[in-house]
């Protein structure tokens, strides 16, 4: 280990000042999502605004990060613009080993910065530069210019918000090193609120390794259990794009603003379709092997006379979801066009997708005109989504703006909540059955890797509400000790809580080691609680009509069911999020 | 001698595996700069990768600037030997290489390939190779 407490940078824009912080408590908080929560608790306010400037957003990684492959993963923990409340995003790309070699286990900014402006953090350094020339500028454009503001090719990461996050969509991401976000639950706006264009953090130290043999054994085995076995083949070979034909075919997948969940247009987006046709090539994050990052090739002819550019899109199942077969498009360049659309206005693609294939249906049914979204919208159509797209991030007139404060938000507005896609926030592409949908309308991230429900779904289950809840429960707190370390989700078969703990102990962490399942289920109420602190009410949590008209390979939606199941979900979440008081009281 | 070749570099993916196994390995350091071999991209993610590594230089002129003998040619086709205990962290090693593939940590040390190879297995994509000088180069690249 480096130290035993975490070396916490707290960042002041208001002021532009910084100060390191020293916070104990490893063995409870551990890192990444449990060190995001402490620090929230620490310096976050639940009664304030999410804009208001004290509000940190925090960017943490974990004990095991940069130490172990695919260990690759950051944290970042704010109160959300989507819903007021406290919540997580999660990234790769460089971003975790860059924060492990500026010599921090969290970044922390408060505080307002008087104009746009960019953050160089490092081992080394904290600079402020003023750059009112880049507020505008779209993502890949920001990126190249503050390549050039900054030193250190290769040993950092560039963290940079679009459009999108300077107008306060409530789904802007933050763009991490071109091809990764923290993505859901809008970020990006936070980052847009404190007029702070980018960071770009600087991993310019490095530290000695433990004495003795046991961590190179267990980093061998690791590293051979990840690379020589078939564990990550499905995430190496077609990538995430390979679950698309199947779950069209297991009649899972959302078409045209789920008014289908199955298409035989399949063939253009499936992954295999991706991968022979559109795949460039991989590229991967810091500290992994795997490679899972999947880069489309996209040519456009701009101009007569052959003039041609090219564009490389990093797609996933999500936004082949979120931009094809939820906008009915069959056509795969077709879809990374838009995905590339959605990456320059620095949306969330999963939103951004949901919230336009909503858009489409009610122009369909008129409950709103072209009056409203400015161009045409029609499923298939890319050259209209393209505009919309733009009109999105730019938040062009009232109906773009109330768009981008959530679908929910403008269906409430235009009458149109019955088909509005939203599972706590716009869906993501599991059109699996009860257990998802209950799952993501009330977890605590809104997001399908918060439990295993949409593949839960996909096998027959008992309909026992007590028990599904439960494993929805456990799953969580397990799933926050991976989050904690930092690990990526996908390693969560190699990554078992025995190999962590041979990891940590291997590094010096014994008794965090020796303390991981409580640890996880005190990181898990902790989140609850600062959730219900913000204003979270479960039992209010409501599922739209649509999705009880949803067929699925099990036939059509079990109504009664599902409402049985989301009360019982509702009501233990309202029990993980009881404050405790006295001497039971675990306070960070 | 067998030298370490980045032979196939258009096949890499940025994991920075090899810095960190060359980090951890020869230099028993938790770092992805503090390596022999380091991974930049060229000129923004989006246009590939690039090994920043020895190219094995023969006569190597990091070893003629080094004034205390630290650095030293190897016996035969180039590249260098390191001996750290003579070494003064003046940095002229570092200046007096072409293509910058000597790093320094923040207490100025150097970090120059030795061509051992420990990074080698580390690569899952087969990008890098020790083989003999000119001899990975002319490998043909056969999709499996």
């Amino acid at each position: 280990m480096i130290r035993p407490h975490f070396r916490v940078l707290m960042v002041d824009l208001t002021s532009r000042k910084t100060h390191v912080v020293n916070v104990p408590g490893r063995e409870t908080w551990l890192g990444g999502s449990g060190l995001g929560a402490l620090l929230f608790e620490k310096y976050g306010d639940p009664g304030l605004p999410w804009s208001d400037p004290a509000q940190p957003l925090i960017f943490a990684i974990g004990p095991l990060t940069g130490y172990f492959p695919l260990m690759s993963k950051t944290i970042c923990s704010f109160l959300s613009p989507y819903h007021g409340q406290y919540t997580e995003s999660h990234a790769g790309g460089r971003s975790a080993l860059a924060l492990r070699f500026a010599d921090m286990d969290a970044l922390v900014i408060v505080g307002k910065a008087a104009r746009p402006c960019v953050l160089s953090v490092g081992s080394k350094h904290m600079d402020i530069k003023d750059a009112p020339f880049l507020w505008g500028k779209d993502v890949f454009t920001t990126g190249k210019m503050v390549r050039n503001m900054f030193p250190g090719t290769g040993t950092r990461s560039i963290l940079r918000i679009g459009p999108a996050g300077e107008t306060g969509c409530a789904y802007a991401c933050i763009n991490v090193d071109t091809y990764r976000h923290f993505g859901r639950m809008g970020s990006g706006a936070v980052m847009g609120a404190k007029n702070l264009k980018a960071i770009a953090i600087q991993g310019d130290a490095s530290f000695p390794l433990p004495e003795g043999k046991e961590y190179a054994k267990v980093f061998k085995e690791i590293y051979e259990q990840l690379t020589e076995t078939t564990m990550m083949s499905k995430y190496h070979d077609l990538g995430t794009a390979g679950n698309v034909a199947a779950l069209n075919e297991l009649k899972s997948l959302p078409w045209r603003n789920l008014q289908a969940t199955t298409d035989p247009g399949i063939d253009g987006i499936s992954g295999e379709r991706f991968a022979k046709d559109m795949l460039l090539r991989n590229t991967a994050c810091a500290g992994c092997p795997v490679g899972c990052i999947h880069i489309g090739y996209l040519r456009e002819k701009f101009m007569a006379d052959n003039r041609y550019l090219y564009r490389q899109v990093a797609y996933d199942y999500e936004p082949i979801f979120s931009l094809g077969s939820m906008l009915g498009m069959t056509d795969g360049f077709g879809v990374l066009g838009l995905m590339d659309a959605v990456e320059r206005e620095g949306l969330d693609c999963m939103s951004g997708g949901v919230a336009l294939a909503w858009a489409t249906e009610a122009l369909e049914k008129g409950h709103i005109t072209e009056a409203e979204t400015l161009t045409p919208l029609k499923f298939g159509e890319a050259e209209g989504y393209k505009k919309a797209i733009h009109h999105l991030g730019v938040g062009t007139n009232d109906f773009y703006k109330r768009l981008a404060q959530g679908t929910m938000k403008a269906a409430t507005h235009y009458n149109g909540q019955d088909y509005a896609c939203v599972l706590g926030q716009e869906m993501a592409g599991y059109a699996t059955g009860e257990s998802f949908f209950v799952s993501e309308s009330l977890s605590f991230r809104h997001s399908h890797l918060d439990s295993s429900a949409y593949s839960a779904d996909q096998k027959p289950q008992d309909l026992d509400a007590p028990k599904i809840v439960a494993g929805f429960v456990k799953d969580e707190a397990s799933r926050i000790v991976l989050t904690s370390m930092v690990g990526c989700l996908f390693a969560r078969g190699v990554y078992t809580t025995e190999r962590l703990q041979q990891a940590l102990t291997s590094l010096g962490y014994a008794e965090v080691a020796a303390n991981l399942d409580t640890a996880g289920q005190d990181i898990q109420r902790l989140r609850w609680r600062l959730r219900m602190r913000s204003g979270y009410a479960p039992m209010q949590a409501t599922i739209p009509k649509r999705y009880s008209e949803v067929v699925t390979w099990k036939g059509p939606i079990n109504t009664e069911f599902m409402e049985t199941l989301r009360q019982t979900y509702a009501a233990k979440l309202m029990e993980l999020g009881r404050e405790v008081h006295g001497a039971e009281g675990k306070e960070g | 001698m067998k030298t370490l070749i980045a032979a196939r570099m258009e096949r890499c993916i940025g994991c920075q595996s090899c810095s960190l196994a060359c980090a951890r390995l020869v230099h028993k350091r938790l770092s992805w700069h503090t390596a022999g071999i380091r991974i930049n991209s060229s000129g923004g993610i989006s246009t590939g990768f690039e090994a920043r590594v020895c190219l094995a230089c023969d006569p190597p002129p990091c070893a003629a600037a080094c004034p205390t003998g630290s650095l030293s040619p190897r016996k035969e086709d180039g590249g260098v030997k390191q001996d750290r205990s003579l070494c003064i962290r003046c940095g002229k090693c570092v200046a007096a290489c072409p293509i910058g593939a000597i790093a320094q940590d923040e207490l100025d040390n150097p970090y120059v390939c030795i061509h051992c190879g420990r990074c080698v297995p580390y690569c899952p994509h087969d990008c890098l190779e020790l083989a003999e000088k000119g001899q990975a180069n002319v490998i043909q690249e056969v999709a499996e």
